[in-house]
Order: C-alpha cells, then sequence, then structure tokens
C-alpha cells in the first residue's frame, strides 16, 4: 500500500516513571485513513497507554509514534498532532470545561486562537453533527452521561480532526449512553470519513468495529478483522476477555457436529446462518 | 426477613417549581432468600427506591415495613433496622476512606459499637467473603489497588455489618470482565451459601440472567412488570417499548420463531438454545 | 435536589440590568460604593435608597430578595450600630444611664456607618444578582489584564474561577453521594459534641479529597488533549462589547455621585 497510515506505531514502549516494567512494549501497528479500530483489553492491559502515546500525552520511551505523519517527539508538532487527533476520556465529567455547552465545544477553538466569527458557525455545525444543538445553552452538570460525551465529541469535531480516539468514553454509561456515543462515532466514521481508535473492554462494541487490536500485558496480542478474532473464543477468555454470546454459541454448536460457519458476531449473523442449514419446522403450526 | 413496600410515592423538592415525581404509588414485597434483579432505565425511580428501602430518603407517602415494622415509624429504632439492610452504592470505590483495607472495613461494625475482637473477626469475614486474601491485603492501603479490589473492598466494608439484605446499586458498571466476573460469582456464592437476599440494580440483562430469581421492571417510577427472569425476557415487545434490552439468547430465540421455527417461547439461556437448536437441526433435516 | 441550585445568589431573569456589560457593571458597583461613602445627610440615604429600589424594578428582581443578602450580615450590621452608639464620644447627650452614654453625635454616627455597611451589601448583591458567575470572572479577567504587565496570572485567576463554577455542582452531588454512602455503613454527621462531629466529617472529606484531586488530575489531561497552553494566543467565544445602554448606566452614575456631591455643599 502506498498512502501514508493515519497512524503508525513502530516498536513503541512506554515505561511509567518509578515502574519496574514497561506498560506498553514494542508495540507496532498501522492503522489507515478511515478505519475503525477497536482496541480490546481487560484493565490494567495497557490499552489507555497506548490511547495516550497517540495523542502525544505521552512520548515513547522508545520507539516512535507518527500521528499523520508527524512524529510525537517533536514538541513543535504537539499541537499540530492533539489538533488532527481530538480524544475524548472516560469520565464524562472530567473533561468538560466551560459552565455552558457551546462554550465548552469553544475551548479548543479559543487555544488554538481562532477568530470569534469564525468559531461560532464551527461550533453550531459540530453541535449539529452530534445531535446536541437544542443543548448550546444548557448547563453541562444537567446533562446525562451519554450527552456529556456527545459535547466533548463535538468539541473535538470543532477543531477539525482526522482522527478521534475514544479511550473508554462509554465505561462509566448506562447502555443508552453507550450507544448514543457508539453510534455518533460510528456516523462520523462513515460520514466524514474520520478515522476512529475505540478503546474498550465490551467485546459487544468492538464487534462492530472493521478491525479489533488486542492489548494484553503490555503487548499487541492479536490484530484482525471481528470475525478473526472473536473465533479463537478460548484464547480471548484465556485473556480474561468475553467474547460474543452468538460467537460462543455458534462455537458450542460446531462442537456437536452442526455445520456453522465462523466469523458469527450478532443475533442477525446467527439468524441467517441458521436458516441456511435447518429449514422452519414442518410441524409447526 | 421480608420487606414489604406499600404505595410508596416520592417526590422530590416537593412545591417547588423543580418538583419531580420520581416514584409514584410502588407497591411490592420481597421474601427471604429471593435474589431480586431491579431494571429500569436511568431516571426510572431505582436509585430512590433503593435508598429508601434503607432509610436514606424518606417517602412524601406510603410505608415500608420490614418484618412487619414501619421502618419510618415513630416507635421503632431505625438505626437498628436500617442496619439490616446493607446499601452499597453505584461507585462504592469512591467512599474508601482509611489508611488500610482492615480499617475501612471495620468503619461499619465501628459505628455499631461492637466490640474489638468482634470487629476483627468482621473484617475476616466480610473479606473472605469478598474473596479478598486478609494476610495479603488487611493491611494494604486501599488507594494502592486496582479498580476491582477497591470495589470488593468497599462492599466488604458493608457486608462486615452483616446485613440480612444486601442491596447494590449497579455492582459492576466501569469493570472490565474479570472484575466484573469476581463481583457476580461472589454475590452468587452469598446468595447461595449465607441465604443473603440480594436486591442488585442493573443494566446488565445477561448479569441478571446468571443470578436474579425475580426480575422487578420499573419505568416513570412506577412497577411495570414483576416476575421471573422466563416470564420477564419472554415479554420482548414491552422491553423495547420501554428502551430495555434482552439477553442475546431471548433475542435469537424471539428472531428464530418469527421465521416459524418451533422454539418455546421464553427461552433466554444459551444453553437452553442451544439444546434446542440441535434438537431442530436433528429433527428437521437439511434444507 | 442538589443538580437544581443556582450558583451564587444569580437571579436568572432577562433584564436591562442583566444585559448591561459586566465590566461597567462592575465599575459602576465601585463607583456607587463610593457614592455611598460621600453621603453625609439622611436625605442622602433617601436619594440612595431610591435608586437601588429603582435599580431592583428595572432589574426585576423583587426587592425581597436582595433584602435576603443582608440576612448573613445582620449581626455585623446590628454590631457596628451598637459600638458606633455606645463608644462614639460626643457633647448632646440623650441618654445617659450606668455606663451608657448615648449622645446625639453617636446617634448619628451608628446610623451613618450602619446605613452605609447595608447599601455597600445591596450594591454588591444588586451585582451579583444580575450577573452570571461566569460573566463576572469574565469581567475581572479582562479589567485585570493590564496587570499581565507586572506578570499577575489574570488568564489564570479567571480560568480558575470557570473550573470552580463548572466543578461546584459536580461536587455537591458527590459530597450527597458520599455521605449518603457513610450514612448507609452507619456513620453520624449529625449528633455529638463539635469534635465528635468534625472527626465524622472524615469519612466524607477524605473522599472528596481523593475525588477531587483525580478530577484535577483528568481534568488537566483533557485541557492539554485539546490544545491548552495557557492564555497565550489564545481568542475567546464571548467577546464583550460596550453599547449605547452601558454609556447610559454610566451617565446616571455621574448624576446620582453628582447629586451627593450637591448635597454635600448644600446640606
Amino acid at each position: 500500500m502506498t498512502e501514508t497510515p493515519r497512524i503508525s506505531l513502530d516498536g513503541v514502549s512506554y515505561t511509567y516513571e518509578e515502574a519496574p516494567s514497561p506498560a506498553l512494549s514494542q508495540a507496532t501497528a498501522a492503522i489507515r485513513e478511515g478505519e475503525f479500530v477497536a482496541v480490546l483489553g481487560h484493565n490494567g492491559s495497557g490499552k489507555s497507554t497506548l490511547a495516550k502515546l497517540l495523542n502525544a500525552l505521552y512520548i515513547p520511551t522508545e520507539g516512535t509514534v507518527l500521528v499523520c505523519g508527524y512524529n510525537t517527539k517533536e514538541e513543535k508538532y504537539t499541537w499540530e498532532i492533539r489538533r488532527r487527533a481530538g480524544m475524548i476520556f472516560q469520565n464524562p465529567d472530567n473533561q468538560i470545561v466551560a459552565t455552558v455547552v457551546k462554550e465548552d465545544v469553544a475551548f479548543g477553538l479559543e487555544n488554538l486562537g481562532v477568530p470569534t466569527v469564525d468559531m461560532i458557525p464551527r461550533i453550531e455545525s459540530a453541535l449539529a453533527t452530534v445531535r446536541m444543538s437544542k443543548f448550546a445553552d444548557t448547563a453541562p452538570h444537567m446533562l446525562s452521561g451519554g450527552q456529556k460525551q456527545r459535547v466533548a465529541i463535538a468539541g473535538i469535531l470543532a477543531m477539525e480532526p482526522s482522527v478521534i480516539i475514544a479511550d473508554e468514553a462509554t465505561a462509566m454509561l448506562d447502555p443508552s449512553g453507550r450507544q448514543e456515543v457508539l453510534d455518533t462515532l460510528l456516523a462520523l466514521n462513515k460520514n466524514k470519513n474520520i478515522t476512529v481508535v475505540w478503546i474498550t473492554h465490551f467485546m459487544e462494541e468492538a464487534a462492530k468495529a472493521d478491525r479489533v487490536i488486542v492489548v494484553s500485558d503490555g503487548s499487541i496480542v492479536e490484530d484482525g478483522t471481528p470475525g478473526e478474532v472473536f473465533e479463537k473464543t478460548d484464547r480471548m477468555r484465556e485473556l480474561h476477555l468475553d467474547v460474543p454470546h452468538m460467537t460462543a454459541l455458534a462455537e458450542e454448536l460446531r462442537s456437536e457436529g452442526m455445520p456453522l460457519p465462523g466469523g458469527i458476531l450478532t443475533v442477525e449473523d446467527m439468524v441467517r446462518e441458521v436458516e441456511k442449514i435447518i429449514c422452519p419446522s414442518k410441524s409447526a403450526t | 426477613m421480608s420487606i414489604e413496600v406499600r404505595h410508596l410515592t416520592h417526590t422530590y423538592s416537593e412545591g417547588s417549581a423543580l418538583s419531580a415525581v420520581a416514584l409514584d404509588d410502588v407497591s411490592f414485597s420481597i421474601q427471604d432468600g429471593e435474589f431480586i434483579g431491579l431494571i429500569g432505565h436511568t431516571g426510572s425511580g431505582k436509585s430512590t427506591l433503593v435508598q429508601h428501602l434503607n432509610g436514606l430518603l424518606k417517602p412524601t407517602s406510603g410505608q415500608i415495613l420490614i418484618d412487619g415494622e414501619d421502618l419510618n415509624g415513630e416507635k421503632v429504632d431505625r438505626r437498628a433496622l436500617r442496619r439490616r439492610i446493607g446499601l452499597v452504592f453505584q461507585y462504592p470505590e469512591y467512599q474508601l476512606f482509611e489508611e488500610t483495607v482492615a480499617k475501612d472495613i471495620a468503619f461499619g461494625p465501628k459505628n455499631q459499637g461492637l466490640s474489638a475482637g468482634e470487629i476483627d473477626a468482621r473484617v475476616r469475614y466480610a473479606m473472605d467473603c469478598v474473596h479478598l486474601d486478609y494476610e495479603k491485603y488487611a493491611e494494604k492501603s486501599p488507594f494502592e489497588l486496582s479498580g476491582g479490589q477497591m470495589r470488593r473492598v468497599a462492599i466488604a466494608g458493608v457486608l462486615a455489618m452483616k446485613p440480612s439484605t444486601l442491596i447494590l446499586d449497579e455492582p459492576t458498571a466501569g469493570l472490565d470482565p474479570r472484575g466484573r466476573d469476581r463481583i457476580l460469582s461472589m454475590l452468587e456464592d452469598l446468595h447461595r451459601k449465607e441465604n443473603t437476599t440480594v436486591i442488585m440494580v442493573s443494566h446488565s440483562m445477561d448479569d441478571m440472567a446468571r443470578l436474579a430469581t425475580r426480575l422487578i421492571v420499573m419505568a416513570n417510577g412506577k412497577i411495570v412488570a414483576s416476575g421471573t427472569p422466563r416470564e420477564i425476557f419472554s415479554q420482548r415487545e414491552m422491553m423495547t417499548s420501554i428502551g430495555l434490552g434482552i439477553p442475546d439468547a431471548a433475542r435469537l430465540c424471539g428472531a428464530l420463531r418469527e421465521k416459524g421455527y418451533d422454539l418455546p417461547a421464553d427461552l433466554y439461556r444459551p444453553e437452553e438454545l442451544k439444546q434446542h437448536l440441535l434438537r431442530l437441526w436433528k429433527e428437521a433435516g437439511k434444507c | 435536589m442538589l443538580k437544581n441550585i443556582t450558583l451564587g445568589q444569580y437571579y436568572p431573569v432577562d433584564s436591562l440590568i442583566h444585559r448591561l456589560d459586566p465590566r461597567i457593571k462592575l465599575i459602576l458597583t465601585i463607583a456607587f460604593i463610593v457614592a455611598v461613602f460621600m453621603v453625609h445627610t439622611l436625605a442622602g440615604y433617601a436619594v440612595i435608597f431610591a435608586f437601588v429600589f429603582w435599580l431592583s424594578r428595572l432589574a426585576k428582581v423583587p426587592f425581597r430578595m436582595l433584602l435576603r443578602g443582608l440576612k448573613p450580615l445582620r449581626f455585623i450590621v446590628i454590631l457596628t450600630f451598637l459600638l458606633n452608639l455606645f463608644f462614639t464620644p460626643g457633647e448632646k447627650v440623650l441618654v445617659e444611664f450606668w455606663i451608657i452614654r448615648i449622645t446625639e453625635e453617636s446617634l448619628l454616627q451608628a446610623v451613618h456607618y450602619s446605613l452605609r455597611l447595608i447599601f455597600l451589601v445591596l450594591g454588591t448583591s444588586l451585582l451579583t444578582l444580575t450577573t452570571s458567575p461566569v460573566s463576572l470572572s469574565d469581567a475581572i479577567e479582562i479589567l485585570l489584564t493590564p496587570l499581565k504587565k507586572i506578570r499577575f496570572p489574570a488568564h489564570e485567576l479567571a480560568m480558575m474561577m470557570t473550573i470552580a463554577l463548572r466543578f461546584i455542582p459536580t461536587l455537591l452531588e458527590e459530597t450527597d453521594k458520599i455521605m449518603k454512602a457513610q450514612m448507609a455503613r452507619g456513620a453520624d454527621f449529625e449528633s455529638g459534641n463539635l469534635f465528635n462531629r468534625a472527626r465524622a466529617m472524615v469519612p466524607l472529606l477524605v473522599p472528596l479529597f481523593v475525588s477531587a484531586f483525580r478530577r484535577a488530575g483528568d481534568l488537566a489531561m483533557a485541557m492539554e488533549s485539546r490544545c491548552y497552553h495557557g492564555g497565550e494566543g489564545r481568542t475567546r467565544l464571548r467577546v464583550l462589547k460596550i453599547q449605547n445602554n452601558d454609556w447610559a448606566a454610566c451617565g446616571i452614575m455621574v448624576l446620582l455621585i453628582g447629586l451627593i456631591v450637591l448635597e454635600g455643599i448644600l446640606l
């Protein structure tokens, strides 16, 4: 492939100060433009460290991280990297700075020195994209968790990024909030071709990505399509990760001799495959 | 111990312009040894309800009877009644404050005025319940532990008061699969071995399918359904209409039935689905 | 619920006074205080009172609301009155018994000082009732900007104020939650003597501090990731612009001060 990847990691290691062993070691991966990549791993696996390396919040102790072609080690590119690769965090409360939604969306633009007249349309369009326009003048503490995360996404969108990194952005939300946030990013990925790095420990979410990277004990241990990765059910359990229920069920049925193919992730997949091998019962009345 | 809730209504900031009805004429009862799954949307009134069961909130109207005694009655020993109902809040690890795990867990028993010997026994008991090794963790600072371990310490802090009913508000929120499984198996043990009545608020239908003996479904401050997981999860339309999901296996069962497959309506466990699909496959043969 | 509290005492309605530029309001409040201190006669206070009353009507703030601001300070006002009444030396004795001696001078001074205090509070209350905390912090930042030359951290100060305002509701909610959680473990925040009560706060304060620090760390990282690097080269969404109304307000204040000065000369 000739295109330069949006993000490339080359032998990246990171050790926290005074930590005996690296939190991430020898990670190598390339993420292409427009990909929706889920990074899956249990707590302490190194997946959050990885996220922070992509935004120049951490600088690798070894190896190189390139974001849109810029090396995170070079300080002069720090702001450019952060503008192009925006990040949303786990706790919705701890990333909203302003006391009014639209002012929070403006925060990044203010930092970049965007003239006031140019800010207003950018804020309006960002809020419209995440369907939060009617909350423009609301105080953040009156919003639900999912709404707060969408405001955070709008704050990044206003900066016109090419990559969005979501560091466990749904971990503290209820199911409908999780759905809102994931749907918002899936739509941005599809409609605006924004590259998304989705860090999570929910396998249902990872199953919706184009690609899943599994991190365990500071190393990248699996990298492939959700079908390929979740197919290895024993391996996933060994890594203390869940497998989609339907994938697990398919595997059990296969072990009993039922000729189901691999790559079943959702209920819809399962229904489709069952229909191929079992006819609806003739005895059904 | 039985809990009976009669016509419980709670209005926040009553009389002001901001008043909001959080609970609207809620009645139900819970028997000894049940494992209740309390489900509902954020804002459906679940959290307000559980805070009433332990006396932290007072009803605007209605009653809560613990073994027949009114929790908010004039003559009863409210503190003694409250003590029998342990309440674990959401993200309970945020309430830890002591220098060591053992001291933090001892906070509740100390407030109960127990002797030093009894307190120590309680701490050991509670740590054992949450599967934390006493020798290894008792003298550690709770702030050095992992998120999942901190949560277990916080739950131990409530268990050390030996409540006969344990209420937990989303005990697995924010934990990874391993942390979640530890909490769930711990609750399973408590329910089975100690015969503790458990009321668990959760958004995870899979957790509910695994543990609950009865589900209570709330929406807009009211109870809209109550029954075994099997009864509740077969009501797919009702659940989706109030914005709640059902376990994948129940969804698969419903989808296949719609296609004309001969399956019982109330399957919700993957094992059951597996058996029935194998049966269909052997009976119906190939297409 | 704690979620619905209004911050400070901001009274959120739309009025002429609410719409004034916060910088102008801040400066005019200071001018008003100066005017109050220039008053020497009861007639002058009557003018001031009429002015405050008129402003409260204009601001659509109930006058009772304004008076409520005095409540926490009532003891200080009474104390000021009594101290001045009893301890100001004077000639024309009005009442004298035992060790108490009230003179005409002392009575006048007591009235003066307590009225000054009252109007000072009313004036600043009017400012905080009609100006949101955020606008106030904006005004302070801009007014203090010239001090940047002597390395005064005007931007940082305003940013701190904004963040504090943003997190007050969050932390209040959290306090409520932790308090309930500890009460569920048998903590008692209400009974006992002062010492016991202070000790009972430990299980509340430690988690609150731990959480505040965690939040601060998270927020710092989130701000950095959104390209925050101090006030340098920063633009603003909210731009304050002085309008005709603001000039009119200034004019009225000049008139008031003129009136007070005139009163000082004539009476």
